[in-house]
């Protein structure tokens, strides 16, 4: 009797109870609304930045196509690399190849921290030698350097964040621990701060451009 | 992420620690939410009392002020620098570690997943971290009163320049305000890993036959708040984040240019906006006022029901009530701001969305009164202090459609109208709501019954005592006595105005005497109570399916397999005047 009650509000609707509406484990679901709360922190900060650069017409545009616009697309660049390696990761751990996901996590880690080094060594040049902080710069509007560094800021801690998260998921992949869907779910978390970066660049960079 | 919820039955952990500190389980952690808001609670009334002392005996000295502050109160006189800071820390920890804590992370996780037939939340581990960095940010929250300058006096709503210029706008402004950004960014990590789990919990974990629309609405109101602080206060992360800069790394996100401060031009910060921040805040801020009363709404629904032993009217509407209050409660925050400077047709536009809010408001407040309607109703403390919610929620909801309005607004935004209308809807309703919840659950919770004549002897006192104190507030508002004031005795026009402080003073001591007889109550039944039954109140929810106190995994290793909604109670032709959720279906069955 009670298998085919079960059976009855099953057939129904997929939000019947008994099981996830999504087939999937609890994990992914949290990490979707993690991505999502954070989507809003960025939002936030995108809109202080708007709404700073509204209400200073003499915002400054500095940044020069040589070298600042390629050396922030070559960063780009390493970024949106790592996203593809992480693709590659969730489906060789699809496939239970073990040993191929974690080289390929190991790849996407390689391509963050590439990211990293080319950001970091992107600030210590407008710090040291342009004289930007995130207090004043030379350019005028001292909010300039105040969004930039607090955008791009936290932009970062969240890349770091994300190779110490695919570190703890790389050696467990290698150990045989963990199964394809936390690597999934680490994917999730790596292509949402590459999503955010592309939101970045342009309203960031590109329109800080030179022109 | 934490580890994932399981569907076989798990022991109880051995030892003190692992059982009942950093338990896993979401019923101690439930417990313990709720006296880390017991606690916060009283803090947050002593500093509610001290500033009804100061506003109508301003002048005098008492010795153990000079003791607890010798600067702040020397001779045992308060400055209106101290009195700012009790304002702002009454104002910070009875909302974030009360209101939001005790219905939403208190009662939510100890019934959420027992109504919805769960053995835990999703994410056990991330609900124990959610406590502990709660207690964190208690804990540097406090830790404000007692550095060097003493604790902020920016308000609950930080605002800037006052909050990011540092100690030159006042003693608190120093380390003080600093502590307290610092313990609200934590409590918005706290409540984003709370809200992941509440919303995974609700969708992923419902027992078999639990459908959406079978949920009590308790759990539709639990849902909603957490999706209102997963959204909410991953804003006010980023605010405190850009305030946090503004004060250490010489940032001037909300600092114009040009600003005169305690006789000295601010040279060093140009460019930035306070309405930036309010902007920020009040996205965060308007959500965070149904984050306080939602689940308040839901105990109340719940128990109305109960106690008057009818369905809720219009379960459906109610529902629906809920989810476009949360989807409002994004689109009006522009109505604190009407006095900031705001384009008229800006504020035209949140005063008519805010005046919506009062369908859906208006939709509960009726179903309520409908679900009453030739009930037979039975006058436990609980159903009371229900009442008494809805009595509030009608009272503090109807001078919010007077603020709603930006012309009215700009009189009465910064006068104890104000004050007296958020108290009564988002503070002493919410209140209320806790108060229902406490004595409807207390004894699934701990096993007793709590006792009833001094239920009702505190129910009275506190109801006759919250309205003496708040209604007046409005009357004096209206004759404009402006809020934040420390002391407003030598001003002429005001100065009609001290006996109505005094009565709403001696109210206020009346009320938090009152609430000895609760604290009494609360732990006598603790130990002494009546054994509780299983089903105490004759209610069809799943968590009265089960012994009281609940075993460990809550059911025992058994699915629970539901079959009914939530209020079908007088049903004819039943056996009784209620049907469990898990009663086996009956044949011509209608969903509530």
């Amino acid at each position: 009797m009670s298998t085919h009650a079960a059976a009855a509000t099953t057939s129904a609707s997929h939000w019947d109870g008994g099981h996830s509406p999504y087939a999937t484990n609890s994990k992914k679901f949290g990490m979707w609304l993690f991505i999502i709360s954070d989507a809003l922190t960025f939002s936030a900060l995108l809109f202080a930045y708007t709404y700073s650069r509204v209400s200073n017409p003499d915002w400054p545009t500095p940044f020069h196509f040589n070298p600042s616009i390629i050396f922030s697309s070559v960063m780009t660049f390493a970024l949106l690399t790592s996203s593809l390696t992480m693709v590659m990761a969730v489906h060789s751990m699809n496939q239970g190849n073990r040993k191929a996901a974690a080289r390929w996590i190991l790849a996407t880690m390689l391509a963050g921290a590439t990211f990293v080094g080319l950001h970091l060594t992107e600030w210590l040049n407008l710090i040291n030698n342009e004289h930007v902080t995130p207090a004043s710069n030379p350019w005028g509007v001292p909010l300039f350097g105040a969004t930039f560094f607090g955008i791009t800021g936290l932009h970062m801690t969240h890349v770091v964040i994300g190779i110490i998260y695919l570190g703890i998921i790389c050696q467990a992949v290698m150990r045989g621990k963990f199964k394809a869907e936390d690597v999934e779910v680490a994917g999730l978390y790596w292509h949402f701060v590459d999503l955010v970066w592309m939101f970045v660049f342009p309203l960031v960079y590109l329109m800080s451009a030179k022109i | 992420m934490a580890a994932p919820a399981t569907h076989t039955a798990h022991h109880a952990p051995d030892g003190f620690i692992r059982k009942y500190v950093f338990s896993l389980d979401h019923k101690v952690i439930g417990i313990q939410y709720y006296f880390l808001g017991l606690f916060s609670v009283f803090i947050g009334m002593a500093l509610s009392l001290l500033m009804r002392f100061h506003m109508v005996n301003p002048e005098a000295k008492v010795a153990w002020f000079a003791k607890l502050w010798p600067s702040a109160a020397a001779g045992g006189m308060m400055t209106p620098e101290l009195y700012l800071s009790l304002m702002t820390m009454h104002g910070t920890i009875m909302v974030f570690f009360v209101l939001t804590t005790v219905p939403q992370s208190g009662f939510g996780n100890y019934f959420l997943p027992i109504q919805i037939g769960a053995e835990d939340m999703a994410f056990p581990v991330l609900n124990m971290m959610s406590f502990w960095t709660t207690f964190l940010a208690l804990v540097v929250m406090v830790s404000a009163f007692f550095v060097q300058g003493g604790a902020p006096l920016a308000g609950w709503t930080g605002y800037p320049p006052l909050s990011g210029l540092g100690r030159l706008t006042g003693p608190g402004e120093g380390l003080g305000q600093t502590l307290w950004i610092v313990s609200i960014a934590i409590f918005c990590g706290a409540s984003l890993m709370g809200a992941i789990n509440f919303i995974a919990t609700t969708v992923d974990l419902r027992c078999r036959g639990m459908r959406l629309m079978r949920m009590p609405l308790t759990c539709w109101t639990w849902l909603v708040t957490a999706i209102l602080a997963l959204l909410g206060f991953a804003v006010l992360l980023a605010a405190g984040v850009l305030l946090i800069l503004d004060r250490s790394a010489g940032t001037s996100f909300f600092i114009p240019g040009g600003l005169m401060v305690s006789d000295q031009i601010i040279t060093n910060h140009k460019g930035g906006s306070p309405l930036l921040w309010q902007h920020l805040f009040w996205f965060f801020g308007h959500p965070e006022v149904y984050i306080a009363i939602l689940p308040g709404m839901g105990v109340t629904s719940h128990l109305l029901a109960t106690f008057s032993r009818k369905p809720v009217f219009g379960y459906k509407a109610m529902v629906y009530a809920v989810l476009s209050i949360g989807f409002l409660g994004f689109l009006v925050w522009g109505h604190h701001m009407f006095m900031s400077g705001m384009n008229p047709y800006s504020a035209m536009a949140f005063s008519v969305l805010t005046m919506c809010i009062g369908v859906p408001s208006a939709i509960k407040t009726f179903n309520w009164i409908g679900t009453l309607w030739g009930g037979k109703i039975h006058f436990d403390t609980a159903m009371m202090f229900s009442l008494g919610f809805v009595s509030l929620f009608v009272t503090g909801g109807i001078s919010g459609i007077f603020l709603g309005q930006p012309a009215l607004d700009l009189y009465f935004h910064d006068t104890y109208f104000v004050v007296g209308h958020f108290h009564m809807i988002m503070g002493v309703a919410a209140i209320f709501g806790m108060f229902a919840g406490t004595f409807y659950w207390f004894p699934k919770m701990f096993g007793r019954m709590m006792n009833e004549t001094l239920g009702k002897i505190h129910f009275y006192a506190t109801f006759i005592g919250v309205y003496c104190i708040f209604t007046p507030m409005h009357f004096v508002g209206l004759a404009g006595n402006p809020r934040r004031y420390s002391d407003f005795s030598n001003v002429e026009y005001l100065a009609g105005l001290m006996p109505v402080h005094k009565f709403m003073t001696q109210a206020a001591y009346f009320t938090a005497a009152a609430q000895i007889l609760f604290l009494i109550n609360l732990f006598w039944s603790l130990k002494k109570g009546p054994k509780a039954p299983m089903n105490p109140w004759h209610s069809t929810s799943l968590e009265w399916t089960i012994p009281s106190p609940p075993p460990f995994d809550n059911f025992a290793g058994v699915h629970p397999v539901v079959n009914h909604g939530p209020y079908e109670f007088s049903v004819p032709g039943a056996p009784n005047d209620f049907i469990m959720q898990t009663d086996p279906p009956t044949e011509q069955h209608h969903d509530a």
